[in-house]
């Protein structure tokens, strides 16, 4: 019997042959990193456990995207933390103003995290990652904290779902509607400690951001990680940002699946994940007339440039309804920059858009766009749990930035044919 | 290891921003952390829970974020453990890798707000106190126990290295 890519890439790191599903092993780490709010932790866990210096200083990597630019004095404390410790580490890779980024946007786009690695992040969603055919985990504090130390970590096997996607993908839709289709189908604990591997024809349609844009809201399904096969798209990719070697992986023909599921993507439409869970999902042909006073786009999950190109198609020559905020985030500031070059800025201002610094900030409810009870926003970002974005009674539709922009021209929860 | 404590009742899904919201998030000071500890559950457990109560909850417990701050913030308010039927697979490594007792129980349903529990770790059995009644949980995987044994991952590692 062979092994699922999953399965390699672990026994890989593992110095073993082959790994069982359910199997417990120490693997070594390529890519470790972590952020604001999870890093504290581990630093101070890293100090008491007596170690003075990191495994390897080009593979803990520091990125400051939270609460960053700072929102107050806790949050200005705990990044002040992470740069000192940077600095003393001398951390090759440590982003901060200037050069920063949501980190599951940021990582890819310099190449830091390459396909055939195995990476962790103190971050539920770095199973972006595996979009690169990588296995790529979130893990809590404690556990960064340990691979600063030794580079390693204890790893459950998981087993592994295959999920293929067949036929042509309809207008207006990507990777985010499948992905909140699959979870609709599967269900928030669908895929509970195991891997999501993803395949078929349709994937073809997709570039590298629609398909981090998939492997992101992994986590959403309770997957372990996400994870494709590298094809021509992959390496045209990481090949002009990598600087190290890298391994193109495949799993074997005859690897063991728990499940196969199959979808014919031509009768996905773009999707609405309602209140208060991702599984939450209907058609945008099925919602109802819902008011909405905020749209978010931006974040790990459709922060990129293609997002904001998405986006931009839709707000040309239109205004965003006077009932409604439209706040645009740039995942990080190489996006920034070139979405300003390719004009973007001037589509998304003309329409009466706020643009702020790259951040996580309203993903997680921290600022720059807090919602007040009884409001309901349209965000592109990945969770809709209760008080997410802010008062525990308002609300978080889920969507693509194509259906994020129409709504907010609408002012309602719209689809782009209704706008454009 | 035997647990004696009071119920505090959940349902299914409770993810880490209904334990603890992350407008919160900008200190990993336990004491703080404890004051918000379910805060968008139950606005009212944080100031009436009382050591060694029990957390019950559905499945999924501890979806959404890898905040270790979720567990940290239970530990801190003196909750002994927690029974759910599942937990999300961030929660249930982080719980462990700090020393939180997290148990896997299919009979959740039967246990309620205000209920009393004898949590027995070594048998693997519930005795429900009002009822007499006795329920079973899985057994923690042998590595888990290793890990709780050193203290937690960090003390693990520290007497690897010293
Ligand atoms: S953008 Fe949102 S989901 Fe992504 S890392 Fe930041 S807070 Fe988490």
């Amino acid at each position: 019997m062979g092994m699922t890519l999953t399965e390699k890439i672990l026994a890989k790191h593992a110095g073993l042959d082959r790994v069982e599903p359910g199997e417990l092993i120490n693997a070594k780490v390529d890519i470790a990193f972590s952020n604001d709010i999870s890093a504290p932790i581990s630093i101070n866990e890293f100090y008491k456990s007596g170690a003075t210096q990191v495994f390897d200083r080009e593979k803990v990597v520091l990125v400051l995207d939270h609460f960053v630019p700072n929102k107050d004095i806790k949050s200005a404390t705990q990044a002040k933390m992470l740069r000192e410790f940077a600095k003393e580490q001398k951390l090759v890779h440590f982003y901060d103003s200037g050069e920063m980024g949501v980190e599951h946007a940021l990582l890819p786009e310099k190449g830091i995290v390459l396909p055939g690695d195995l990476i962790i992040g103190g971050d539920s969603h770095t199973c972006t990652h595996g979009a690169l055919g990588a296995f790529s985990t979130g893990v809590g504090s404690t556990d960064f904290a340990a691979v600063m130390v030794t580079g390693e970590l204890w790893f459950r096997v998981p087993e592994t779902m295959m999920f293929i996607y067949n036929g042509d993908l309809n207008p207006w839709v990507g990777g985010k509607d499948l992905i909140l289709y699959t979870i609709g189908d599967i269900g928030v604990d669908g895929a509970l400690y195991k891997a999501m591997e993803f395949a078929g024809p349709a994937l073809k349609q997709l570039d590298m951001a629609g398909r981090l844009t998939m492997a992101n809201m992994t986590t959403e399904a309770g997957a372990k990680n996400g994870i494709m096969e590298p094809d021509e798209i992959t390496e045209a990719y990481v090949k002009e940002r990598a600087s190290r070697d890298y391994e193109l992986m495949r799993g074997d023909p005859d690897a063991n699946f728990v499940e196969i599921k199959e979808y014919d993507v031509s009768n996905i439409e773009p999707q609405v994940a309602y209140p208060h869970l991702p599984s939450n999902t209907r058609g945008i042909s099925e919602v109802e007339e819902i008011p909405i006073d905020q749209v978010i786009i931006g974040s790990c999950t459709n922060g990129r440039l293609e997002d904001l190109r998405m986006a931009a198609k839709v707000l040309k020559g239109k205004k965003v309804s006077k009932e409604t905020r439209l706040i645009i985030i740039p995942a990080t500031t190489n996006i920034y920059r070139a979405a300003l070059d390719e004009g973007l800025f001037e589509t998304f201002l003309d329409a009466g858009a706020f643009i702020s610094p790259p951040t996580c900030g309203p993903c997680l409810g921290g600022f720059m766009g807090i919602l007040a009870e009884g409001e309901r926003a349209v965000s592109t970002t990945n969770r809709n749990f209760v008080g997410r974005m802010g008062h525990p009674k308002s609300e978080v539709y889920l969507a693509n930035p194509a259906v994020a922009a129409a709504s907010a021209v609408a002012g309602k929860l719209a689809g782009p044919e209704e706008v454009v | 290891m035997k647990i004696e404590g009071k119920v505090w009742k959940f349902g299914d899904d409770i993810d880490t921003d209904q334990i603890l919201p992350a407008r919160y998030l900008n200190t990993s000071d336990p004491e703080e952390l404890a004051k918000h500890c379910m805060e968008d559950a139950d606005p009212s457990f944080a100031d009436n829970v009382s050591e060694s109560d029990i957390i019950v909850a559905g499945k999924y417990f501890g979806c959404g974020s890898s905040r270790e701050h979720a567990p940290i913030a239970i530990k801190a308010v003196g909750v002994s453990c927690v029974i759910a039927k599942n937990y999300a697979r961030i929660f249930y490594r982080n719980s462990f890798n700090m020393g939180l007792p997290i148990l896997e129980c299919e009979d959740t349903d039967a246990f309620n707000t205000g209920d009393r529990l004898s949590v027995d770790m070594e048998t693997g059995e519930i005795i429900h106190l009002d009822s007499g009644k006795s329920y079973h949980f899985k057994p923690i995987p042998p590595f888990m126990q290793e890990l709780i044994q050193s203290g937690g991952l960090m003390k693990h590692i520290s007497q690897k290295i010293k």
